[in-house]
């Protein structure tokens, strides 16, 4: 099963764990992405995130279906929140069950690897200077490139 | 031709949405791309450097050389920053 939300709300980690387990689970690796305060003096106020709706669902659903046929995993939950986020608040989620844990570990990595390059979500960091759109890092696509699964966008 | 734009594209734009009617010349992302730029000094800046922005045809990622037709849903916007 796949599960993919985007959504304004916080979301609960411990249900969204219970939620993926069942009796054939043995494993569960989870990822939490939170709101970090990443500005030279610490004065991030907010992270605005902003996503393409509809492009950003599929995109997400590809990335996990991608993960399903390289790993042996049950279950999935992609959450990945919107709107106007507080530094410490939790950003995005990412669960892969599995019967066992290598499969869980890799998955999880590899749809957080291409969720940073593949799915269509902007970041706006406001601090006391103003607000300024979040620039893409180097390092995500490298991150991607590891894998050498299948060809790059 | 319905076009969305997101991020800093849209603050430059104005707008996150227009349905335009393109002429007969405009056959790719980029060719669009350059036609847009004339529109507005917003769209001048928001096209400034087209190394900079990304597109998707029909909510699909597409290089610059993509063709495009008045059906199609295109979107303009900055590399993408999610997770």
């Amino acid at each position: 099963m796949i599960k993919i939300s985007i959504q304004n709300e916080e979301f609960d980690v411990t249900a969204e764990i219970k939620q993926l387990s069942s009796k054939s689970i043995g494993a569960i690796a989870t990822f939490s992405g939170m709101v970090r305060d990443g500005s030279k003096d610490s004065s991030l106020i907010s992270l605005t995130l902003e996503h393409y709706p509809g492009m950003s669902e599929a995109a997400l659903e590809e990335i996990a279906q991608k993960a399903k046929k390289e790993w042996s995993i049950d279950s999935i939950t992609i959450v990945h929140r919107v709107g106007r986020l507080k530094p410490e608040e939790m950003i995005v989620f990412v669960g892969c069950a599995s019967a066992h844990r290598h499969a869980a570990f890799d998955g999880c990595q590899y749809i957080m690897d291409y969720l940073k390059t593949d799915a269509p979500f902007w970041k706006a960091e406001e601090t006391k200077d103003g607000t300024t759109w979040v620039s893409e890092r180097e390092n995500d696509k490298a991150a991607k490139r590891r894998w050498h699964l299948e060809e790059s966008n | 031709m319905k076009i969305y734009y997101f991020a800093w594209v849209r603050d430059y734009i104005g707008y996150p949405y227009e349905d335009i009617s393109c002429p007969k010349t405009v056959k790719t992302i980029e060719q669009l791309a350059q036609h847009l730029k004339d529109q507005s000094d917003g769209h001048r800046r928001a096209f400034q450097d087209l190394s900079s922005i990304r597109a998707a045809k029909n909510q699909k990622f597409v290089a610059n050389d993509s063709e495009v037709s008045d059906t199609d849903e295109v979107a303009f916007f900055p590399p993408v920053t999610g997770g």
